[in-house]
C-alpha cells in the first residue's frame, strides 16, 4: 500500500557513497570503533523494525554508549543536514525506526543502565534502552513494579514506549506510558540537552512532556526516563467467561463498565483465535465459544472477592454460556497464556500474519468485528481478532503468505479497510503501535489539511530543519494529495464528502 | 470540515479581528479564576455563548462538552450515573465552566492518586489563531495518532487555542469511602504518606494542616472497593493512632480544601500572597521564613500552600528554595495591594535544563497562533 517508489525516487549510489565516507569520518573521532557500522553487512541487522515487509539501508548505524556521544552525534547531524532515525530495540510494528537511505540510525540501545531506584518516592531512573521489563524485574523485591506492559515488554525499550506512549493489557486501570513517566530528558536536533516534565506533580510553562509522549522519535532523543513505580498488588484473579455471540461479548464489556468496575484486564478473543491458540498452549478454552472475555481483577485479597464477586453477576446478565474463575496463580497465568501467545499462534497457522491496531468506542466492537468478517470474504484472507476490549483498542491479524507478492497487497488492502472503518466508527487508526511508515496513508483519511498542517508546526517547534525521523507519522500535504488520487483510480473513494481528495 | 455553527463563527470572526488589528485576546469563560495567572486587560471573549454536553455515554468513561458548559452542570450529569471527573478541578466559583477548569488545568484532592488534568483529556476541538476549526485526540483512551495535541490544552491558560469543546475521560464513583484523621509532625506525615504510597493500600487523598514548627493534624481519604476499606481501616488507624471522621463531615472537608474554603486559604491579607508550591516527593519539610503560621500540604507533600508578604524579594526566595528542590513555585492569588503585574509563575529559564524549552514554546505557540491573538502572557 505505501507506493515506496513515490515518495523515495530510486537512490543514487554514488551520492550515496560520498555521503556515507563524509559521515562515517565525521562520526569516528567521537565514538569507539565498534559503535559506528557503516559495513552492509554489519548495518542490515538495522534494515527494518519489527514490520519486517519495510526495508531500507542507512548510511550508517551509530551506537552511542553516553549521553555525551548522542549530543555530539546529533551536532555533527545538525551541521551536515543529515536525517537521523532513533532507534529503540527495534521491535516496533509501524516502520517507525525504518531507516532513511541518506541518513544515520541512532541506536540507543547501549544505554541500557538504571541509573537510580528511590522505593520512598516510588520512582527509577532508567537509560532509553532499558528494556521494559527489566525495570519490573529490578525493583520487584522492593513490592513495586513499572505499570505499563506492552506484548513485547520482555524486548522493547522504555526510551521505544515513550515515543510510542505504549500501552498493554492493563493500561486501563493503570494508564499508559503518558501517565506512569514523570521526566524525560533528551536532546534536540541541534545537540541542546532538554528536560520534559518534572518530579514535582507539574511544571512551568505549556506541558511539553504530554507532546513529547508518542512523538514517534521526531520531537527529540531520549536519554532518560524518571518512570513512576507502582505498588504490586497482593493478588490477582481472573475470569474466563465464554459467549455463543460476538455481540453479547461486547456488549458485556460495556456492562461491566457500566456498572461501576474498572477490571485490570478486559480481553477478548474470538473464536478463530481460541481455535489457533488453543491447540498452541492447551489453556483449556472454550472452542465452541463465539468470543471469550478474560476480566481480571487485582488489589487486596479482600479486593479482589469483591470484584470478581460483581464482575461475574454482570456477566451472568450479559448471557456468557460459561465462566471459569481462576483458582490459583497457576492457572491464573494459564487462563492468560493464550491471549500473550496469540501472535506466534497465528504465526503457526499460516506463513505470515499483518498485525492491525485501531481503536473504536467500546460499543462498536461488535459491529467491526462483524464487518471484519466480510471483509474477509472479500479479500480472500482470514484474520484473528484479539484485543484490548476494555479500552476498545483491536489487534485483528491479518493472515498471508508473504511469499506471494499479490497475497501481500491484499493483507494491505484489507488493513487499510479495517482503519477507515476504524475512523468511520468514531475511532483512531493506531491505538499503541504507532502511525511510523505504514499508517502514514491513513492519516491523510483521518485528519484533514489544517490538522496535519498544525502537526508540522510542532515538529518544527521542536526541528525546524525537519531531520528527526521527518518520513514518519505526519504525511505531507502532496503525500495525501497523491494517495487520493490513488485511491480514486482503484474504484474506491472513501469519504467523497472530503474536499481534499 | 465541521458545519458550520453561528456561535463557532462569531468566535472566529472575534479571531480573524484581533489577528487583523493584532489586538489579542482573553478567554474568559465563568471569570471565577480571573485572579490566577497573568494580568492583563486585554479583550474579553466569553465562553459561555458555546454551552451544552454532547456526548455523554457512562459505559464509554467519556463525556464530550463545549467549553462554557457550566462545570457544575458537567459534573450533575456524571453523578446521575454515579461517575465522576476523578481529578476534582476546583470550582472556586458558582459559574466556573468546562472550558475554563481545562484552561486552569487545576486539580483537586485526589489528583495524587489518580494523574492531573491532562491524564484524563482524549480529544479537543479548537479554534487556532488563524480561525481554523481543528480536531485533535478522539473519545477512546487509546489513540497514538499524530501529536498529542489535545494534552497541550489544559493548564495552558487560553495561550495557544481558543478550546470549542473537549471529550475528557471519565470514572466510576469509588464504591466505598473513609476519612481519617489524627495529630501527627510534618516530618512524621510526609514520611508515612509516602510508605504507605508504595503499599497495595486505598489511599486516595492526604492533606495535613499545621503550623511552622510543624504540628499539626493529617487528614487521610481512602477510596475503592468497601472490602479493602474495612480492611484498610484499622490497619492504617492503629500506625498513626487515627480515629474515623463521620461521612458527612469529611465530604465537607474535602470540598472545602477543594475550593479553598478552609480558614487556611482564606483571608489573604492585603500585603500577602497565597503562593504554591509543586514539589517531588522526595522534599521534606521546608521551612519559609516571615511565612504565616499556617500551612496546607496535599498530595503527599507534593502541593503545599503558604500565606507569606507578596513582595518581589519573599517570591524569589520562595522560588528558588522550590526550584533548588526540583519544583517550582507560583503566585496563586495575591493580596488587595500587591502589585498585579508581578510576574505569578517560575519562568522556563529559572529551572535547570529547560532554558532552550524557551524557544520551542515560542514557536509551538507561534505554529498555532501567527498573529499572537492568545499572547496574553497569562502564563509565561
Amino acid at each position: 500500500m505505501i507506493p515506496m517508489n513515490m515518495v523515495t525516487p530510486p537512490p543514487d549510489l554514488a551520492l550515496i557513497s560520498a555521503l556515507q565516507s563524509k559521515l562515517v569520518a565525521a562520526l569516528r573521532p567521537i565514538l569507539p570503533e565498534h559503535a559506528l557500522l557503516w559495513e552492509p553487512e554489519d548495518t542490515i541487522p538495522y534494515e527494518c523494525d519489527g514490520l519486517a515487509a519495510y526495508k531500507r539501508m542507512p548510511l550508517a548505524v551509530a551506537l552511542p554508549e553516553t549521553e555525551e556521544q548522542v549530543a555530539q552525534i546529533l551536532k555533527i547531524c545538525f551541521e551536515m543536514q543529515i536525517p537521523i532515525v532513533p532507534r529503540g530495540s527495534g521491535t516496533g510494528l509501524s516502520g517507525g525506526a525504518m531507516p532513511i537511505s541518506q541518513g544515520l540510525v541512532l541506536s540507543l540501545a547501549k544505554l541500557k543502565k538504571i541509573l537510580s531506584i528511590d522505593p520512598f518516592t516510588r520512582t527509577a531512573v532508567v537509560q532509553p534502552g532499558v528494556r521494559n521489563l527489566a525495570i519490573s524485574e529490578a525493583v520487584a523485591h522492593l513490592g513495586l513494579y513499572y505499570a505499563p506492559d506492552p506484548s513485547s515488554q520482555i524486548a522493547c525499550s522504555i526510551g521505544g514506549n515513550v515515543n510510542e506512549n505504549s500501552g498493554g493489557v492493563h493500561c486501563l486501570k493503570y494508564g499508559l506510558t503518558l501517565h506512569n513517566v514523570l521526566r524525560v530528558r533528551g536532546i534536540l536536533m541541534n545537540g541542546e540537552i532538554v528536560e520534559f516534565g518534572s518530579l514535582a506533580p507539574d511544571a512551568p510553562g505549556l506541558d511539553l512532556l504530554a507532546i513529547v509522549m508518542g512523538s514517534e522519535g521526531m520531537l527529540a532523543v531520549v536519554t532518560e526516563v524518571t518512570v513512576k513505580l507502582v505498588a504490586k498488588p497482593r493478588l490477582a484473579r481472573v475470569i474466563m467467561a465464554s459467549f455463543d455471540d460476538i455481540e453479547k461479548g461486547g456488549n458485556a464489556v460495556a456492562a461491566i463498565i457500566a456498572a461501576g468496575i474498572i477490571p485490570a484486564g478486559l480481553e477478548m478473543m474470538d473464536q478463530a483465535t481460541t481455535r489457533a491458540v488453543e491447540e498452541f498452549v492447551n489453556a483449556g478454552y472454550d472452542l465452541e465459544a463465539a468470543a471469550i472475555l478474560l476480566c481480571e481483577s487485582d488489589g487486596t485479597p479482600e479486593e479482589v472477592a469483591e470484584e470478581i464477586e460483581r464482575m461475574t453477576k454482570v456477566l451472568e446478565q450479559s448471557g456468557a454460556s460459561g465462566i471459569r474463575i481462576s483458582r490459583d496463580e497457576t492457572e491464573r497465568l494459564k487462563f492468560w497464556s493464550g491471549r500473550k501467545n496469540a501472535f506466534p499462534a497465528a504465526g503457526r497457522i499460516a506463513a505470515d500474519y499483518y498485525c492491525m491496531d485501531g481503536t473504536i468506542p467500546r460499543r462498536h466492537i461488535a459491529t467491526l468485528l462483524k464487518r471484519i468478517q466480510g471483509m474477509e470474504k472479500k479479500y480472500g484472507l482470514g484474520c484473528l481478532n484479539v484485543f484490548h476490549a476494555g479500552d476498545g483498542n483491536m489487534h485483528p491479524l491479518i493472515l498471508f503468505n508473504g511469499a506471494d507478492a499479490e497475497e501481500w497487497h491484499r493483507a494491505e488492502e484489507f488493513g487499510t479497510d479495517i482503519l477507515e472503518a476504524c475512523v468511520e466508527l468514531g475511532g483512531t487508526i493506531t491505538g499503541e503501535h504507532g502511525v511510523g511508515l505504514e499508517k502514514i496513508n491513513s492519516m491523510c483519511v483521518q485528519f484533514g489539511e489544517g490538522e496535519r498542517e498544525s502537526f508540522w508546526g510542532v515538529k518544527s517547534a521542536f526541528d525546524p530543519e525537519k531531520l528527526l525521523n521527518p518520513d514518519k507519522a505526519i504525511p505531507t500535504l502532496s503525500r495525501c494529495a497523491e494517495y487520493g488520487r490513488m485511491r480514486i483510480s482503484g474504484g474506491k473513494l472513501p469519504h467523497p464528502e472530503l474536499e481534499r481528495f | 470540515m465541521n458545519a458550520t455553527n453561528p456561535i463557532i463563527e462569531t468566535f472566529r470572526e472575534q479571531i480573524l479581528h484581533a489577528a487583523k488589528n493584532k489586538t489579542p485576546l482573553s478567554i474568559e469563560g465563568g471569570a471565577t479564576k480571573s485572579w490566577y495567572g497573568n494580568a492583563n486587560t486585554y479583550t474579553k471573549l466569553d465562553t459561555r455563548t458555546y454551552s451544552g454536553i454532547l456526548e455523554y455515554q457512562p459505559e464509554e468513561l467519556v463525556i464530550t462538552a463545549c467549553a462554557g458548559t457550566p462545570l457544575k452542570e458537567i459534573e450533575a450529569a456524571l453523578k446521575e450515573k454515579n461517575q465522576v471527573l476523578a481529578f476534582e478541578p476546583p470550582h472556586f466559583g458558582e459559574h466556573a465552566t468546562f472550558g475554563g477548569a481545562i484552561a486552569a488545568g487545576l486539580a483537586g484532592p485526589g489528583r495524587i492518586s489518580v494523574g492531573n488534568f491532562r491524564d484524563f483529556v482524549l480529544g479537543t476541538r479548537i479554534l487556532d489563531g488563524k480561525g481554523q476549526d481543528l480536531s485533535f485526540g478522539g473519545q477512546v483512551m487509546k489513540n497514538v495518532a499524530g501529536y498529542d495535541v489535545s494534552r497541550l490544552m489544559p493548564g495552558s491558560m487560553g495561550t495557544l487555542a481558543l478550546l470549542l469543546e473537549a471529550s475528557v475521560k471519565v470514572l466510576p464513583r469509588p464504591a466505598a469511602t473513609a476519612t481519617l484523621r489524627c495529630h501527627i509532625s510534618q516530618e512524621k506525615a510526609l514520611r508515612t504518606l509516602n510508605e504507605w504510597a508504595g503499599q497495595p493500600l486505598p489511599l486516595s487523598a492526604s492533606c495535613w494542616i499545621g503550623n511552622g514548627a510543624g504540628e499539626g493534624q493529617l487528614i487521610i481519604r481512602l477510596a475503592g472497593a468497601a472490602a479493602a476499606i474495612k480492611a484498610a481501616i484499622p490497619l492504617m488507624s492503629s500506625l498513626v493512632n487515627a480515629s474515623e471522621v463521620d461521612p458527612q463531615s469529611a465530604e465537607v472537608f474535602w470540598n472545602d480544601l477543594r475550593e479553598h474554603k478552609l480558614p487556611s486559604f482564606e483571608n489573604i491579607a492585603a500585603d500577602q500572597t497565597l503562593y504554591r508550591l509543586a514539589l517531588p516527593a522526595a522534599c521534606g519539610p521546608l521551612i519559609i521564613s516571615g511565612a504565616s503560621n499556617e500551612i496546607v500540604l496535599e498530595w503527599h507533600g507534593q502541593q503545599r500552600w503558604i500565606k507569606a508578604a507578596g513582595d518581589e524579594a519573599t517570591f524569589t526566595l520562595i522560588k528558588q528554595l522550590a526550584t533548588s528542590h526540583g519544583g517550582h513555585a507560583t503566585r496563586f492569588k495575591q493580596g488587595m495591594n500587591v502589585n498585579p503585574a508581578f510576574q505569578r509563575f517560575t519562568v522556563l529559564s529559572e529551572q535547570a535544563h529547560s532554558k532552550a524549552l524557551e524557544l520551542v514554546q515560542e514557536r509551538l505557540r507561534s505554529a498555532f497562533d501567527p498573529a499572537g491573538v492568545f499572547v496574553t502572557n497569562r502564563l509565561p
